[in-house]
């Protein structure tokens, strides 16, 4: 995809103020080094993996660059499905019932989290439901078209483990796991007690800065690895 | 400002480390707020020598290694560690650079934030730079116990047995077989006194076995009267922080043997005479007045097992290290001067008079638990060869019978049963005078504890005529103190600790540390060094310290950080003697490192950097060259 022409085309067609704006002030050059990328790790947390089916319960996001984190300026919303909250969704993420009862819907977090990600390169572990449901949530609300290229963690580490399942000496082999969690054990990352969006976003630009330190050149472009 | 979900984890796992341990929740919360993060591969840089200081660092995962601008190691640190402090605190650029040693996830704290966590007194403690930690700690030690000062609580066993002043005589002493007491409280109800069942109680009288003896059988009291009628109503106690020692004169005052024990009005516990003389049995004074009352070796020898226990009871008693090393030291002089007694009226009355010296730490008051004899025999110069037949019989009989008691034999063969430790007065002052004028460092290295000496029995003043010729002659010696320097510097301490591992200078790890071959004696040594320069005829290493304050050989507060670290390293290692006698282990030299705590580490590394500092000063005060 031509991110560039993609939000070139869509700030003329956007017609909310903010979105409009966000799309105006352009997307990161596919040719910028990792290093001199300023980043925002994101992580939503979902009543299920559906996007038609299920909602956002909270999104969490931390700035970064490969230099440092900046835990100082992390975000975290809840945000109230318009689909009710499934019984086994709670237990994953410990979120209840009563925990949204007084949240926001998404339509009201939504201009402050377009400021966060404005001019940003967003990094994400398994960068299809981000996708998915932001883009679903955006048309649902408001009727607009919403994407941005991202940066993918969990495909990183597919792509450095994973061998293609159509050569036959892999057919019978264990595939390495490349789950937040233990791809984060290659790297000797520490474990979260905890387990919410903004915890799993700070997970997940730490092991970007081991991936880019193990395996990828900090000088690569952008523009090789997003999708 | 709430803390967010990431920041409540972070500020729960800072906190289980010092400093952040002693800091307020919201000083934890604040760092959590400010908080960078970034990730390190290992082998890689994590701050260069000369950028900018900006941060104090945090290490959240791996393990860190810390240089010296000429590329030395300084230091190796892991999780729970911080560093950076050094080049904030000095408003300079970065001092020590480092390096990932593993894969780390390091977090940084900005100075601002740094600046203000200042003004929490345990974290500004902490990252003070090394010479007021080390005195803080040892000078904490001393506040926390005082020996001098064993409060009578410590005595008191249980709650005491109180009764109304209503209950009948019988029902008071089927309470008294019940519980297997010897005494009991009466109380009473009154206006001011203490809160219990929520009635005031005053306590009116004290009952003990003797008096249902002596005042019911012996008087016909019936056993339903009240104990009001037998007890003793004049009431003296004491306050359960008044001193044992306060304790055990108001007893011999009054010719009481119950005595109870009150905190403002509520009574605590009674003592007994018996619990004082028992306790007193423990202590060391008691153990050296008793092994003058040994009629035999074999006596002795069994005596010689409660010197552990008197010193695990200093120890948790509180005492510091000198008076631990005295006491030691005062025990083993007094059964060396018994042994000598009873072999000399075994063997008769000596041909000519002499003088049986000690020498290394029992001369300097600084024997521990896990001590060899080392002694030697100053003979008077009436002496002739065929006296040599006495003495060699009396000191073989010495060192065997101090073996039975727990001195083993001296590996090095200094006793006063090799020959060539026999000599007399003008002998030693010749040998003496050869060995300061001649030196040379191979010689002098199995000789360093002769310039530690000190009479035990005999004709002392032999003793002290010889110490005073040493600290004459040697004075301004500079060849012969360059030669002694020289050997102090053989023996060098570590960098410190790391995990379960001692870290030494090259990186390496060892299991664990021998502390006195690696802090206390090469602390020794220096110390000598310095004492013999300044003529001092001290032997003591605190009294050495005193007479070099006196002069302007080292500055006063290198001498100051001497004390601290000669006291915190002495500690540590009597400390881990007695964690092996609780253990049922034989007692050594050595710590392990995970039975060190994180606030001992810290100063453990201070102690060691003014042992390594005190050495390099060493060689350039007293340079040696090889003529």
């Amino acid at each position: 995809m031509d991110w560039m022409t993609y939000f070139q085309t869509q700030s003329h067609q956007a017609s909310r103020q903010t979105l409009k704006q966000y799309y105006r002030s352009g997307c990161t050059f596919a040719n910028a080094p990792l290093s001199a990328v300023e980043m925002v790790a994101l992580d939503i947390e979902t009543t299920g993996l559906n996007s038609q089916e299920h909602g956002i319960t909270s999104i969490g996001l931390v700035p970064f660059s490969l230099q440092r984190i900046q835990l100082n300026e992390a975000k975290h919303w809840l945000v109230k499905p318009r689909k009710p909250l499934a019984e086994d969704s709670i237990t994953i993420h410990q979120i209840t019932h009563s925990d949204l009862a007084d949240a926001p819907d998404f339509s009201e977090v939504f201009d402050e989290l377009l400021q966060a990600l404005q001019g940003k390169l967003v990094v994400a572990h398994f960068h299809k439901i981000e996708r998915q449901f932001l883009r679903h949530t955006v048309r649902n609300r408001f009727d607009e078209d919403w994407l941005f290229p991202m940066l993918d963690t969990m495909q990183i580490e597919a792509n450095l483990h994973r061998q293609p399942r159509w050569k036959p000496s892999q057919w019978f082999r264990r595939q390495a796991s490349i789950r937040l969690a233990d791809a984060r054990q290659r790297y000797q990352l520490p474990a979260y007690r905890n387990h919410n969006a903004m915890l799993d976003a700070l997970a997940t630009a730490e092991l970007l800065q081991a991936q880019v330190a193990y395996h990828l050149d900090s000088n690569d472009s952008v523009g090789q690895h997003w999708c | 400002m709430l803390m967010t979900p990431e920041q409540l984890e972070i500020a729960q796992y800072i906190g289980q480390f010092e400093p952040f341990d002693a800091i307020s929740d919201d000083a934890i919360e604040l760092i959590a707020q400010h908080l960078q993060v970034r990730y390190f591969k290992a082998g890689s840089a994590i701050i260069n020598f000369e950028e900018p200081a900006t941060d104090l660092m945090f290490i959240r995962s791996g393990a860190v290694e810390l240089f010296r601008r000429n590329g030395e190691l300084y230091n190796r640190l892991t999780e729970g560690d911080i560093f950076g402090q050094f080049s904030l605190l000095r408003q300079q650029c970065v001092r020590f650079p480092a390096r990932a040693l593993e894969d780390c996830l390091i977090y940084y704290i900005p100075k601002t934030v740094f600046e203000q966590l200042l003004e929490e007194e345990a974290f500004a403690d902490f990252v003070e730079a090394e010479g007021p930690r080390l005195k803080t700690t040892v000078e904490q030690q001393r506040k926390d116990n005082d020996l001098l000062i064993t409060r009578v609580r410590k005595l008191v066993r249980r709650r005491p047995l109180i009764v109304d002043e209503d209950t009948t005589i019988q029902q008071a002493s089927q309470q008294l077989i019940e519980h297997g007491a010897s005494s009991m409280l009466v109380r009473r109800q009154a206006s001011k006194g203490y809160e219990e069942d929520n009635q005031t109680w005053q306590i009116c009288g004290l009952i003990t076995e003797h008096d249902f003896v002596s005042r019911v059988i012996a008087q016909g009291e019936s056993a339903l009267a009240p104990v009001a009628n037998i007890m003793s109503r004049e009431m003296i106690g004491i306050a359960s922080d008044e001193s044992v020692q306060e304790a055990m004169l108001i007893m011999l005052k009054h010719n009481i043997h119950h005595l109870p024990v009150f905190r403002k009005r509520r009574p605590l516990g009674i003592i007994r005479l018996a619990d004082i003389v028992r306790y007193e049995t423990q202590s060391s004074l008691y153990l050296a007045a008793s092994i003058a009352n040994q009629q035999s070796i074999a006596e002795l020898a069994k005596l010689s097992h409660d010197v552990a226990q008197s010193c695990v009871r200093m120890v948790q008693d509180g005492a510091n290290s000198k008076m631990v090393g005295q006491a030691l030291s005062g025990i083993g002089r007094a059964f060396m001067q018994r042994i000598i007694e009873l072999t000399e009226a075994d063997l008769g009355k000596p041909p000519v008079p002499y003088c049986y010296m000690v020498l290394g730490s029992m001369a300097r008051d600084e024997q521990t638990l896990l001590t060899d004899q080392d002694n030697a025999l100053i003979l008077h110069d009436d002496y002739q060869p065929e006296h040599e037949a006495y003495f060699v019989e009396l000191s073989d009989k010495v060192s065997t019978a101090l073996d039975r008691c727990g001195y083993t034999l001296c590996s090095g063969d200094i006793m006063a049963s090799n020959p060539q430790w026999r000599k007399t007065l003008s002998q030693w002052q010749a040998t003496f005078a050869d060995w300061i004028a001649n030196p040379n460092p191979e010689a002098l290295l199995h000789c360093s504890i002769f310039f530690d000496i000190d009479g035990v029995y005999g004709d002392i003043n032999m003793a002290e005529e010889l110490r005073e010729f040493v600290a004459e002659r040697a004075q301004g010696q500079q060849r012969f103190l360059a030669a002694l320097a020289r050997n102090a510097l053989n023996r060098t301490p570590p960098l410190g600790l790391f995990r379960t591992f001692v870290l030494e200078k090259d990186g390496k790890e060892n299991n664990s540390i021998n502390v006195k071959r690696r802090g206390t004696a090469p602390l020794v040594d220096v110390i000598r060094v310095h004492a013999l320069a300044a003529g001092s005829t001290a032997q003591n290493s605190f009294d050495r310290l005193d007479d070099i304050a006196k002069t302007s050989l080292i500055p006063k507060d290198a001498i100051e950080r001497l004390r601290y670290a000669f006291e915190f390293l002495s500690m540590m290692r009597i400390r881990h003697q007695v964690i092996d006698i609780d253990n049922e282990r034989q007692p050594d030299n050595n710590v392990e490192p995970e039975l060190v705590n994180s606030s001992d580490r810290h100063t453990l590394k201070d102690a060691f950097g003014v042992l390594s500092s005190a050495q390099k000063y060493l060689e350039f005060r007293y340079p040696y060259k090889v003529r």
